[in-house]
């Protein structure tokens, strides 16, 4: 096992793809998060009655695999003739795959917070903003936050699937050298140290906001 | 002035309040009493426009609640009201609890803020809590927030809503003090309240509501000394 023949350039090669992987989940998860808390709170303010069109939508892109969301994705940005690049085809379909889940997530959240205590800040004549400003969106997001981190490390890994649209992000990256280098077991453990190290800054940080709100809870 | 003129609320198809009529004089402190479900804390969630009413109308100097051009938020200002559930907000301290609305809804400077709020939780035995999270605190030390909460917008007018109904029997003293306090400092105040002492020793006028109407109102030693009317006669017997 150690007396592999992986060099130098071969780690680059994953580095890239790591890159790539960090790109795709950084732009859907930006995007998806942004889309989902206007989902989110569009679902939560129309009641379930009128926002029953949008919460359908956002089923289907929770129930469909990934896989056929991104395959039905760019067939369609084709037929359309939007000619979009496989980058942007799947950050857009990664992003509103995010936004399902993430506009449950604040639907949840901003449920959490009692009717009474919103009351008390429209009492001070706090406007409906301010209310979801100072009020709302602060306890919301110490209640969302576990489930978004869960979500964030979700996407980054289920965004190895982009790789079906040519994309060479990390899992693919070391596809390609498993197939070149017949080493299988080395480079794939590689590859999972690789998602480790970016993952854990990421559930560490969740972990630390959680702790440092937790004393006023 | 508060003046409410036959005003009628429903929830779905049970009618709560059953055309009240009420006037509360600048400085005048009343009380309602009565038992649950008399429609007494619907009544003070109408006043300040929290909640919408079916028909009647009711004027705060001048201006009608719940008509369609009143500015409810700019008209909440002058009236505060502290709920049964003091509702501290957890994420704030105990300073920026209180400074919150002065801040952001009357715009003031931080400095100006953090100097009112300090002056009305110092008014209601809280100065050396200003650091401290909601949650740290007693039922009693939250309700006393909440009072200071609402009094830092300078109101002209306080709802108190079954104040004391949620805390602990040895915290319910520190609560009425407060309250009593302030109806000597000559606030205008409607209480809904179970305690009977309090309301006979603070009010100026004792209301009484039984299943939506206001069944009799007068003076704290007209109501309790000699009650006219025979649910009165019956709630005061009860609790006595």
């Amino acid at each position: 096992m150690f007396d592999t023949t992986l060099t130098w350039n071969d780690l680059a090669f994953l580095a890239q793809g790591a890159a790539m992987t960090l790109a795709v989940t950084a732009v859907s998860v930006t995007a998806g998060t942004v889309l989902g808390i206007i989902f989110g709170v569009l679902r939560v303010q129309l009641g379930a009655v009128w926002a029953a069109p949008l919460t359908f939508v956002l089923d289907v892109f929770r129930s469909v695999p990934l896989l056929i969301q991104l395959v039905l994705g760019n067939a369609i940005q084709a037929i359309a003739k939007l000619g979009w690049a496989p980058f942007t085809t799947s950050c857009v379909v990664l992003s509103l795959y995010t936004a399902a889940y993430c506009s449950e997530i604040i639907r949840g959240g901003i449920e959490a917070v009692p009717a009474t205590t919103r009351r008390a800040a429209r009492s001070l004549g706090m406007t409906w903003w301010q209310d979801m400003r100072y009020i709302v969106a602060p306890l919301a997001t110490r209640v969302s936050l576990p489930a978004w981190i869960g979500l964030t490390l979700g996407v980054m890994k289920d965004s190895a699937l982009v790789l079906w649209l040519g994309l060479i992000e990390l899992l693919r990256a070391s596809q390609i050298l498993v197939t070149r280098l017949q080493e299988p077991l080395f480079i794939l453990l590689i590859c999972g140290v690789i998602y480790f190290v970016i993952s854990f800054p990421i559930a560490r940080f969740g972990g630390y906001l959680e702790k440092r709100w937790s004393p006023n809870d | 002035m508060i003046e409410i003129k036959d005003v009628r609320k429903s929830f779905s198809t049970l009618e709560v309040l059953k055309g009240i009529n009420l006037t509360v004089n600048k400085g005048e402190v009343v009380t309602i009493i009565g038992g649950s479900g008399s429609g007494k804390s619907t009544l003070l969630t109408c006043i300040n426009g929290l909640e919408p009413i079916n028909a009647g109308q009711i004027t705060i100097d001048g201006t009608v609640v719940h008509a369609k051009d009143t500015d409810l938020n700019k008209l909440r200002r002058k009236v505060g009201i502290v709920f049964q559930q003091w509702n501290a907000f957890p994420h704030l301290t105990v300073l920026e609890n209180v400074m919150l609305a002065p801040r952001k809804v009357l715009g003031l400077s931080k400095e100006k803020a953090e100097e009112i709020a300090v002056k009305q939780l110092t008014h209601v035995g809280l100065r050396e809590k200003l650091t401290v999270y909601p949650n740290r605190m007693s039922g009693g030390q939250q309700q006393r927030m909440a009072i200071a909460r609402a009094l830092a917008m300078s109101p002209e007018y306080m709802l108190f809503d079954e104040v004391t109904s949620a805390l602990d029997p040895m915290l319910v003293g520190e609560v009425l003090d407060t309250l009593k306090m302030l109806a000597e400092e000559g606030m205008t105040m409607i209480c809904v309240t179970h305690e009977m002492a309090f309301a006979r020793d603070v009010s100026d006028r004792v209301a009484f509501f039984h299943h939506g109407v206001m069944a009799e109102i007068g003076t704290p030693d007209q109501l309790f000394g000699a009650p006219q009317h025979p649910d009165t006669q019956a709630f005061l017997a009860s609790v006595r």
